[in-house]
């Protein structure tokens, strides 16, 4: 009842589920064919598509805050990597003594630093279910202390895009540091397992791309729901125009600040389901040009359908992935094309063309 | 000591009749075969009165010869009885004769006999020395030679600088001998000496007076002459302290001059015309790949390459600038979002532009003779050239660009279009013509900064991405819309900057900054010198 209520008139949406939950399905069918069969999909393939998912749902967080709340944030990249680092931080800890180094205790970045103990932000994160609440507390706190700080003070616009890039690439730089904690330059890596099954067989990869697309369906639903609901409709009424609405007696900066932190919590999402499949978080995923990406991902789909934006996601990043095995020196020229000839020529994104269609 | 010498010439002859007999060395000179006899000698005291009177010979080589002894370098070969340099080359010793330095071929390196000398020699050898170089015609050996005796000073030096002075012209130098006169006195006996050499001291920023004066301080035998000295170290330190503030703030005016250049182009674009131009980095690093390439066309004149650069960049940038205004952001205008998305993909095209047709690893940019050095202006304070030029060019762009704004025709356009648009079309300015000149200054400007970049840092595809972020900063943190807020916010933020990195780190230092700016933004949004009048509510 509720999905049919949430999902009336959403075309796309419907269209993007069902494809997705055919997708959830087909995948572990084919993975699990004879591998000299012609359907057979491989397992590197599995994780592929399973980080494109992630990628996707960051994307629809982007989407839901830039299509429906008028913010463009350049530094979404930054919750995604948190929320990648605190699961980072669980896997890190599951290593215990099959490390380089042998330390029960400590993780080999921080023997190799000479550190005796674990540092006090390292506590609780063997425990999955701590790890879990942090993927969603730490980016949400941020974006709220960063979001209460910046719409109480009104900066809108163009200004708290620029902030959010400081905002990404002052973290960047703390993380680099190797005395943050965090491993400096190379990050967490070298992951075995999680929950007890290791990262390296078939099976988890399959588990994580299922969870990642089990996520992304939820987190559509969600942002879905959050839109048509009376919040959601202030929220299209702010993007338009943020004085009459405030006029009018909303409270602006209540409803930007709760999609906000909605949506950080959910970039946290992804970059917890993207770790374990990448097998790697290191600072370079908090680089500006990551956050801008997204936003072109969002862009080139469509802003302000939800399903463009994952549409988008997945299809520049497939692009991204044939063209720098095929032709990595254009690679960066096809993206600078794509930036400005869809900003130039196609406003609304992939979906706006279909839906011009439809409505003809 | 004369009987001594006879005693111990006697029982080595006796011992080593051989020895003594071949080590005869014959240059020529009486004077000089005497004292390398007496250098040859197995006691100290004999070797000792030898060098004096090696110092003393007139002979014009002799100063070669003691630095030669001193350095280890000069050898004898008993054979020819010749003292000679001893050269190495192609893996084969070669020795050429050190009166008249002719070459005298090879040898085996066992051949090169040693002059022995112990640590006590050498003290004596380098104020010999340094005593020959004082009275040598050059300035700069004069002026070494000064500081080389006060870093090892004795109370004997005084009476020497007190002759030389009188014959000294050069202030610098008579400057140095006097504290170093001061300095030597620092170690007299007499207490009433050393407490009237502690008084003139008292202006002396040297690091030997400063070492000299720390030891008073704690062990000097006298008491008044020890608190003396602590008073007067104690304020030598606070000048000390004072300089370094100084050199702090140099060094922060210079990291924020950089800043300066780098965002003022984007003062205009950004600031002047309302419009985001992701590209500004790239254009920044267009400017310096510049003058890499100038600098390949003409590598025999680096200093006019670079000032040929400057305009070549302003040329190069500006019309890239003006292309980039003309194709892309003149149908995006109104929409600051979608001009920050696409001036973002030209930027990833230009940098993948400069990869593919350059390289895409960092270039070198080499810097003219005028630009390298250091300005010594008293103990302590250095400041370097480089840094010095960054500063003064900074200031020199940003007074270019303000009068062209104030008192040219196009600066007024300029104005009047960003005011208020259709007023000024009206008027009968032809805007869209105008939005391409300023965009092609404002780009123009940030190629310039290129050329400034490329003295200080590496040259790559990547150099106007790290500028992009602070060049922003500045410009939202001065306020846009306002030159002067780009140039007064460019500087504090540098100095800012300094002044925490030796207790942060540069690293964290740049964080706080990049924290406060984001705080700072809270509490006025609109920058540290607003626009105030219609032209904010635009």
């Amino acid at each position: 009842m509720f999905l049919m209520r949430i999902l009336k008139n959403d075309r796309g949406g419907q269209v993007f589920l069902l494809v997705l939950l055919a997708v959830v399905i087909a995948v572990p069918i084919l993975n699990g064919l004879p591998a000299d069969h012609p359907l057979y999909l491989s397992t590197y393939t599995v994780t592929l598509l399973g980080k494109y998912l992630t990628y996707a749902l960051l994307a629809v967080a982007v989407d839901l805050v830039w299509g429906y709340l008028g913010i463009l944030s350049l530094g979404h990249a930054a919750f995604f990597a948190l929320g990648g680092y605190a699961m980072g931080m669980y896997l890190m800890r599951q290593i215990g003594e099959r490390g380089v180094y042998g330390n029960p205790e400590l993780p080999d970045f921080m023997v190799f630093l000479n550190w005796q103990e674990l540092p006090w932000f390292w506590s609780g994160f063997d425990q999955f279910w701590f790890a879990a609440l942090m993927v969603f507390l730490v980016p949400g706190l941020l974006a709220f202390v960063f979001g209460w700080l910046a719409f109480r003070s009104r900066v809108t616009g163009v200004y708290l895009s620029i902030i959010t890039q400081a905002l990404t690439y002052a973290l960047m730089l703390a993380f680099f540091r190797n005395e943050m904690g965090f491993g400096g330059n190379n990050g967490l890596t070298d992951f075995k397992d999680i929950l007890g099954f290791s990262l390296q067989s078939d099976s988890t990869r399959l588990g994580l791309f299922i969870a990642s697309g089990i996520a992304l369906g939820f987190g559509y639903l969600a942002c879905r729901a959050l839109v048509k609901s009376r919040l959601g409709r202030v929220a299209v009424a702010i993007r338009d125009t943020e004085d009459r609405t405030r006029f009018i007696g909303y409270k602006v900066e209540h409803v930007k600040l709760a999609i906000f932190t909605f949506s950080a919590m959910l970039a946290g999402l992804a970059g917890a389901l993207y770790v374990p499949q990448v097998g790697i978080i290191n600072p370079g995923e908090f680089a500006p040009l990551n956050s801008i990406e997204v936003v072109i991902w969002v862009a080139i789909g469509g802003r302000a359908t939800l399903y463009g934006a994952v549409l988008g996601a997945i299809g520049v990043n497939y692009a991204k992935t044939w063209f720098t095995a095929a032709f990595p020196e254009i690679w960066l020229f096809a993206l600078g094309g794509l930036f400005v000839l869809v900003t130039l020529l196609l406003p609304r994104g992939v979906a706006g063309l279909w839906r011009r269609r439809g409505a003809d | 000591m004369m009987l001594r010498t006879v005693v111990t010439t006697l029982f080595v002859c006796l011992l080593f009749p051989l020895t003594a007999a071949a080590a005869a060395i014959e240059t020529g000179d009486a004077r000089l075969d005497a004292a390398f006899e007496q250098i040859l000698d197995r006691d100290f005291d004999v070797k000792a009165t030898g060098v004096a009177a090696l110092a003393a010979s007139d002979h014009p080589k002799t100063s070669e010869l003691l630095r030669g002894l001193l350095e280890g370098r000069l050898r004898y070969i008993k054979k020819l009885k010749r003292p000679v340099w001893m050269q190495e080359q192609d893996g084969k010793e070669r020795a050429i004769d050190a009166i008249d330095g002719k070459p005298l071929g090879e040898f085996s390196k066992r051949k090169f006999k040693k002059f022995p000398i112990n640590n006590a020699m050498r003290g004596q050898i380098r104020g010999l020395v340094a005593a020959m170089e004082l009275s040598n015609p050059d300035v700069g050996v004069r002026l070494s030679a000064v500081n080389n005796l006060l870093e090892n000073s004795e109370p004997e030096h005084a009476e020497l600088f007190a002759r030389l002075l009188e014959k000294e012209s050069n202030p610098e130098v008579r400057e140095a001998m006097q504290s170093g006169m001061a300095v030597a006195r620092l170690s007299d006996p007499d207490p009433a000496v050393r407490s009237a050499a502690i008084s003139e001291v008292a202006d002396s920023l040297a690091q030997p007076v400063r070492n000299r004066l720390t030891r008073m301080a704690a062990e000097d035998a006298d008491p008044t002459v020890r608190g003396e000295a602590q008073l007067t170290l104690q304020k030598i330190e606070e000048r000390v302290t004072f300089y370094g503030h100084i050199e702090t703030l140099f060094f922060g005016l210079s990291a924020g001059s950089v800043l300066v250049l780098a965002a003022i182009g984007l003062a205009i674009t950004f600031g002047v015309m309302g419009v985001i131009n992701m590209a500004h980095g790239e254009l920044i690093m267009l400017g310096a790949y510049t003058t890499y390439v100038i600098q390949q066309l003409m590598p025999d004149m680096l200093g006019l390459s670079i000032v040929l650069s400057i305009p070549a960049a302003f040329i190069v940038s500006g019309l890239m600038g003006i292309a980039i205004e003309r194709g892309v952001i003149r149908f995006l205008y109104g929409r600051p979002l979608e001009t920050l998305l696409a001036t973002f993909g030209v930027s990833l095209i230009l940098q993948q532009l400069v990869r593919t047709l350059i390289s895409p690893q960092n270039v070198p940019v080499s810097n003219p003779e005028f630009l390298s050095g250091l300005w010594q202006i008293n103990g302590v304070l250095a400041l370097t050239y480089n840094r010095l030029y960054i500063f003064v060019f900074c200031l020199l762009v940003f007074a270019g660009l303000f009068m062209v704004l104030k008192y040219t025709r196009l600066g007024l356009e300029v104005r009047a279009v960003s005011q208020n648009r259709g007023m000024a079309r009206a008027m009968g300015v032809r805007s869209a013509r105008v939005d391409a000149l300023t965009f092609g200054l404002g780009s123009g400007i940030a190629g310039i900064a290129g050329v400034a970049l490329s003295q200080l840092t590496n040259v790559g595809p990547n150099l106007g991405q790290a500028y992009i972020v602070d060049s922003f900063m500045v410009v939202v943190f001065g306020g846009v819309g306002n030159l002067w807020g780009t140039l007064i916010g460019g500087l504090s933020l540098g100095i800012a900057n300094k002044i925490m990195e030796p207790w942060a780190g540069a690293v964290l230092a740049k964080i706080l900054v990049l924290v406060f700016i984001i705080l700072f933004i809270q509490k006025r949004p609109r920058g540290l010198f607003p626009q105030k009048g219609r032209a904010a509510e635009g």
